[in-house]
C-alpha cells in the first residue's frame, strides 16, 4: 500500500538495481551502540561529499569533508567518521532507539538495523514522489550475554577484530564503483543528496530497524526518517 | 596505445591528480601511525587547497620525504610507491610491520572521465584508506608507542619489497581506480606474526636486556630511503622552512559541471603564498598558553635511536628530535617545538583556537604540548572559529607557519656517523654492545657518566639544562629558562622545575648493569628450587586468593 509519506518502508524486498549488502555481528549488550556507529559511520564516510555550491553555467564546487578518529570504550576498536556533529547526532539517535528496542520485551537479543540510500523521483500530482533505493546495507545483530569479566575482556578483543573485518568488507563494496546516482543539477540536488546538514552532504538515506522476537517472527518497527524529507499529501 | 585518446589537458590533470594522490596517501598513512587521534574540520566552502575535497593535513617533512622518494616521477607499471611502517624497540630491535603499496597496472579505462570520475574515485579511495589504516594490527601498536617502542616510516619508490614481513603476511586491498593510462591500486601487506610483539607484551614487561628479538629481517638498504619516526609532534600545522620548498602552493580549484560531462570545467591554479618571514631563533619567548615542559619527557624517546643513525645518513632513520637547539638547521631533522629551545613567538591569532587545535592534535600522552607559530603577516589565514562543530579547529589558517629546524640535543653529529658500508654485519647498530658505535654516541656514553650501558640510561643523564644538572651540555642546545607549566613557586619551597632538575640524574640502577645482572642471574637460578619449595608450601593460600578473584 502506498503510504502518504514519500517513501514506503523498505523492509520489503529491495527494488531492482538496488544492491544489498548484509553484515552480521555478535556483540555484548553494551557494545551494540559503538559497533553500529562504527559500521554506519564508515559507510556514510564513503557516501558523503562536501557541500555543493552551484554557480553559473551549471558548474558547482564542492566543500571539504573533515574526518576524525573515534575510540570505542567497550570494544578494542577505533574508526574514522566524517566531522559533522549533526550527522553524528542523527546516527546516535537511530542507534539509541535500536538499542532500546533490542533490550525491550519480546526480544531475544536479535535484530537488524538497515541503512538505505535512495533517490527521489518526482511524480506528478496527485501521486507522491517515489523513493528508489539504490543501496541497502543491513546489519544483523545478535546480542550475547556474558558470565564474567574474563569473557568480557575476550569479547572486547574479538568484537574489535570482527569489526575490522566488517570495515574491510565495506571498503571492498565501495571499491566496486558500482552504480551511484548521477551528479544532480541544482534543481535536482535534493532528490539525490541530503542538503540539510551545514557541513557535509550525504546521499539521501534512511535508517530503519527490526527486532526479532523470541518466537522468531519479525516485529517490524519502522523508524521515522531522521531527516526532513517528505511531501505529505 | 597509451594516451593517444587523452587530451593534453586531461593528461596534465591526470598526472597532477596522481601526484597529489600519492602525496596525500603518504600523509594519511603516516598520520595514522603517529599514535594520536586525527581530527580535521569539515568546511562547507571550498578553500581551494583541499585536494580531493578531503581535509587531510600536510605534514611538511612527510611531503618532503615523499617528493624526495618520487623524485619527480609518478607511480607507473613496475614503479610503485611504498610506505613501509616498522617498529623499533628501545633496545634497537626493529621489525617491519606493514608495506603500503601504491601501484599502477596496465589495465586502462579509456572511457573514463578524468576530471570528474577519476577525481571523485580517488577521493573515495582516500576515504577508504582512512578507514583501512585503522584496522590493521599496526594501528593499535602505534597508538601505544612511546615508551617501549616507536613506529617508523620509510618511503621508497620502485619495486615492492615484502620479504621483511615474515611468513604468512596478509594483504588487504584498499581499492582501485581505473584511469586512461592504467589502473591505480592501493593495498597493504601486513605482518600477522605479531604474537610476541603484542601491545600487551609491551605494557606488562619491561625491556629485557640483551635479548635480540628474533624477527630481524635482512633488510636490504635501498640507495636512499631513510626511516623516520611516526611521531611528528610539530608537524600538523606548521610549514617548515625547507630549502627546497616551492614558494607557490598548487591549489586545486575544483569546479564541476552538471551539464554533459564533456563540459567539465576543472581548473588548477597556483596560489602564491608570501614567503614566510624568517623567525628569530634566539628568542625564547614562552608561549602565552602555558605549555607543559616537554623536552625532558620527550627526550627519553630519543634513546630509541641507535647510535649509528647519524644525521645526514642516507641509509637509516633519523633521530627524533624534540628538544630544540639553536641554529644549525639540518634539512632532515624534525623540528622540535619544545617550549625551550627556540619556539618561535606565538602569533596574535586567536590563541584559544590555536591552543585548542594543538591540544587536539597532540594528545598529551605525556604532557607534551606544542604551539604553532604563525608569521606576523596574517594574509591568507582564516580565523579559527569555534563553530558548533567545536571539536576541532582547522589547520588551514596555519598554512604559513614556519619552523626553524634546530639541531636537537641528542643528535649525533655527522662526524660520528658510521657508514653502513663499513660494517659487515647487517643491523650492526642494533646488536647490543656494539662498543665502537656506542662510544661515539653522546646519548649512550655521555661524558659525565661513562658507566652508562644502555641508551635509555644515557638519555636520562645527558640533559643539557641550565639548571644544576651537570649533564652533557651539548653545544647546540641551550635551555634558557626551565619553566614547567602550571608549577607555582609560592606553594612549595621547591617548585616542579627545581625538583625535576635535582632528581633528573638518578644513579644507575644496579640491576641494569650487565655484570651484576649476569651474576645475579646465576644466583637466581640457584635459588629457584628453594623458592619453589616455599611457594608449594603456601599453595593453599594462593588458591584461596585466586578464588576470590573469580
Amino acid at each position: 500500500p502506498l503510504s502518504t509519506r514519500c517513501c514506503a518502508p523498505s523492509s520489503a524486498a529491495p527494488a531492482m538495481n538496488c544492491r544489498a549488502e548484509v553484515l552480521e555481528v555478535s556483540v555484548e549488550g553494551r557494545q551494540v551502540e559503538e559497533a553500529m556507529l562504527a559500521v554506519l559511520h564508515t559507510i556514510l564516510l564513503h557516501r558523503s561529499t562536501g557541500k555543493f555550491h552551484y554557480k553559473k553555467e551549471g558548474t558547482y564546487s564542492i566543500g571539504t569533508v573533515g574526518t576524525q578518529d573515534v575510540d570505542c570504550d567497550f570494544i578494542d576498536f577505533a574508526y574514522v567518521r566524517v566531522s559533522s556533529e549533526e550527522l553524528d547526532r542523527a546516527l546516535r539517535k537511530a542507534v539509541g532507539e535500536f538499542k532500546d528496542a533490542l533490550r525491550g520485551s519480546g526480544s531475544d537479543g536479535m535484530g537488524q538495523i538497515s541503512l538505505e540510500f535512495y533517490q527521489k523521483k518526482k511524480s506528478r500530482w496527485p501521486f507522491s514522489d517515489e523513493c528508489i533505493p539504490w543501496e541497502l546495507w543491513t546489519i544483523k545483530v545478535n546480542v550475547v550475554n556474558l558470565a564474567n569479566e574474563q569473557e568480557r575482556q575476550i569479547c572486547r578483543e574479538k568484537v574489535g577484530e570482527k569489526l575490522c573485518e566488517k570495515i574491510i568488507n565495506i571498503v571492498e563494496v565501495m571499491n566496486r564503483h558500482e552504480y551511484l546516482p548521477k551528479m544532480p543539477t541544482q534543481s535536482e540536488v535534493d532528490n539525490v543528496f541530503d542538503t540539510s546538514l551545514k557541513d557535509v552532504q550525504p546521499y539521501l538515506y534512511k535508517i530503519s530497524y527490526q527486532i526479532t522476537d523470541s518466537l522468531g517472527t519479525s516485529v517490524t518497527t519502522t523508524m521515522r526518517r531522521l531527516i526532513k524529507d517528505t511531501l505529505a499529501l | 596505445a597509451m594516451g593517444t585518446d587523452l587530451s593534453s589537458q586531461d593528461r596534465k590533470d591526470l598526472d597532477k591528480f596522481i601526484k597529489f594522490f600519492a602525496l596525500k596517501t603518504v600523509q594519511v598513512i603516516v598520520q595514522a601511525r603517529l599514535g594520536e587521534k586525527i581530527c580535521t574540520r569539515s568546511s562547507s566552502s571550498p578553500t581551494g587547497s583541499d585536494w580531493f575535497n578531503l581535509a587531510i593535513k600536510d605534514i611538511p617533512e612527510v611531503t618532503h620525504e615523499a617528493k624526495k622518494a618520487l623524485a619527480g616521477q609518478l607511480p607507473a607499471v613496475g614503479r610503485s610507491m611504498c610506505v613501509e611502517i616498522s617498529l623499533k624497540t628501545s633496545e634497537g630491535d626493529s621489525m617491519e610491520l606493514e608495506i603500503w603499496c601504491l601501484e599502477m597496472n596496465e589495465k586502462c579505462d579509456k572511457e573514463i572521465k578524468v576530471s570528474y570520475t577519476v577525481y571523485n574515485r580517488l577521493s573515495l579511495l582516500l576515504k577508504s584508506l582512512l578507514a583501512i589504516t585503522r584496522v590493521t594490527p599496526a594501528y593499535r601498536l602505534s597508538r601505544k608507542q612511546g615508551h617501549e617502542y616507536v613506529i617508523l616510516y620509510r618511503i621508497y619508490f620502485g619495486e615492492v619489497q615484502l620479504s621483511g614481513l615474515g611468513e604468512g603476511f596478509q594483504t588487504v586491498r584498499v581499492g582501485t581506480v581505473g584511469t586512461p593510462v592504467g589502473t591505480i591500486t592501493l593495498s597493504c601487506a601486513y605482518r600477522i606474526n605479531l604474537a610476541f610483539m603484542s601491545t600487551r607484551q609491551f605494557e606488562r614487561t619491561p625491556p629485557i636486556m640483551g635479548i635480540i628479538i628474533d624477527h630481524f629481517v635482512d633488510r636490504p638498504y635501498p640507495s636512499s630511503s631513510p626511516m623516520h619516526p611516526c611521531n611528528y609532534r610539530a608537524g600538523e600545522d606548521n610549514g617548515a622552512v625547507y630549502p627546497s620548498v616551492e614558494d607557490s602552493q598548487e591549489v586545486c580549484t575544483t569546479s564541476f559541471s552538471t551539464s554533459p560531462p564533456s563540459q567539465c570545467v576543472f581548473t588548477v591554479t597556483k596560489a602564491h603564498f608570501q614567503t614566510p618571514p624568517p623567525v628569530v631563533t634566539d628568542t625564547l619567548k614562552v608561549p602565552v598558553m602555558g605549555l607543559a615542559f616537554s623536552h625532558q619527557l620527550s627526550s627519553s624517546r630519543l634513546s630509541y635511536q641507535p647510535a649509528a643513525l647519524g644525521v645526514g645518513s642516507a641509509d637509516m632513520g633519523y633521530p627524533v628530535l624534540f628538544a630544540g637547539g639553536l641554529n644549525a638547521a639540518h634539512p632532515h631533522q624534525l623540528i622540535g617545538p619544545g617550549k625551550e629551545g627556540g619556539v618561535p613567538p606565538v602569533p596574535s591569532q586567536p590563541a584559544h583556537g590555536t591552543q585548542a587545535d594543538q591540544e587536539r592534535m597532540c594528545t598529551p600522552q605525556d604532557g607534551v604540548h606544542y604551539t604553532a607559530a604563525t608569521p606576523s603577516s596574517s594574509e591568507d589565514t582564516e580565523t579559527v572559529s569555534n563553530s558548533s562543530e567545536g571539536k576541532c579547529a582547522s589547520p588551514y589558517d596555519l598554512l604559513e607557519t614556519i619552523f626553524i629546524r634546530k639541531v636537537g640535543a641528542f643528535v649525533n653529529k655527522p662526524i660520528n656517523q658510521v657508514t653502513m658500508a663499513n660494517l659487515d654485519i647487517p643491523f650492526a647498530m642494533f646488536a647490543p654492545k656494539n662498543v665502537e658505535l656506542e662510544d661515539n654516541d653522546p646519548m649512550v656514553n655521555p661524558p659525565e657518566s661513562p658507566e652508562t650501558e644502555s641508551p635509555l640510561q644515557g638519555s636520562l643523564h645527558s640533559e643539557g639544562s641550565s639548571g644544576s644538572s651537570t649533564g652533557n651540555t651539548h653545544d647546540d642546545f641551550v635551555m634558557i629558562d626551565f619553566k614547567p607549566a602550571f608549577s607555582k613557586d609560592d606553594i612549595l619551597p621547591m617548585d616542579l622545575g627545581t625538583f625535576y632538575r635535582e632528581f633528573q640524574n638518578p644513579p644507575q640502577l644496579s640491576s641494569l648493569s650487565i655484570d651484576i645482572g649476569a651474576q645475579s642471574m646465576a644466583e637466581d637460578l640457584d635459588s629457584l628450587p628453594e623458592k619453589l619449595a616455599v611457594h608449594e608450601k603456601n599453595v593453599k593460600e594462593f588458591d584461596a586468593f585466586v578464588e576470590t578473584l573469580q
